[in-house]
């Protein structure tokens, strides 16, 4: 286990990161520290060679899929008094129980991973030309459906977000 | 010739995976079950990644692709469906959905 100290570095970022997300109590600094996260995951694909999907986590994970996040935090407008909400609901009863049965499941993982056979194979680089390649090949069938689950996810977007009288709640029914 | 990570790679994956379970089961606040689920997706994609290196081959980048443009439509109606229960209920606390009575 020569020289993986350049993976060690970008995976102990992420899982900090990741643990700050999951209890912050404010939901913009969890936002940024998930960005962090992405970023770091990013630069371990980079490292085990893969250009093309370190590129697709900067832009589209870290990019888009967080910029909406923050836009419709903006959007919902919640102020201080939401993260001292939050903050009570962050009482050591409510997740401790949780937290250790994640915590056994992650052991047993790690075990069964560890324990596993290892061979040592050298870190080659795949191309984005032989992802796109592979993409529009064997793999034709699975993009039609990509694209007809966007359409979905789109249609769905839109159908939701339009605004609509919509009765108050607590006046029976809804 | 650098070797690759193998098991170290697939045990964060299984970490990172696990901190979103473990933040999906914990908190109560609907946004941030959302950003757990985005968590345990990506450490889905990670481990498929690196799956992919392991044998050298582009399938593992390609699964990843798959799963982010499922992350990407899941996301975009989750943050509407959670505009749409700001907008009924005023708040974020996931307990108060429970006009169904189920």
């Amino acid at each position: 286990m020569e020289n993986h100290i350049l993976f060690y570095i970008p995976a102990i970022v992420a899982v900090g990161a990741t643990a700050m997300t999951i209890t912050r109590a404010n939901a913009v600094h969890a936002l940024l520290y998930l960005v962090v996260s992405l970023l770091a995951v990013a630069n371990v694909f980079f490292l085990i060679g893969a250009p093309f999907v370190a590129a697709l986590e900067v832009i589209i994970y870290a990019g888009a899929i967080m910029v909406l996040f923050v836009f419709v935090l903006m959007m919902l407008n919640v102020g201080p008094e939401a993260a001292r909400a939050e903050k009570t609901l962050l009482r050591p009863r409510v997740w401790i129980g949780p937290s250790l049965l994640a915590a056994v499941l992650l052991t047993e993982m790690t075990y069964m991973i560890a324990t596993g056979p290892a061979e040592m194979v050298a870190i080659r680089t795949v191309s984005p030309k032989a992802v796109g390649r592979s993409l529009f090949g064997p793999y034709l069938l699975g993009v039609e459906l990509a694209s007809f689950l966007l359409l979905a996810g789109l249609i769905g977007a839109w159908h939701l977000g339009r605004r609509t009288r919509i009765k108050p709640a607590g006046k029976g029914d809804a | 010739m650098a070797t690759l990570p193998f098991i170290p790679g697939l045990i964060l994956a299984a970490a990172l995976f696990v901190l979103g379970l473990a933040g999906l089961l914990a908190r109560r606040n609907i946004l941030f079950m959302l950003l757990s689920i985005e968590i345990m997706l990506n450490a889905a994609g990670l481990a498929f990644v690196i799956a992919g290196a392991r044998w050298q081959a582009a399938d593992g980048q390609i699964m990843f692709l798959f799963i982010l443009s499922m992350a990407a439509a899941e996301v975009s109606v989750g943050l509407a469906l959670i505009l749409r229960m700001h907008q009924h209920l005023r708040h974020l606390d996931s307990d108060r959905i429970s006009e169904m009575r189920g």
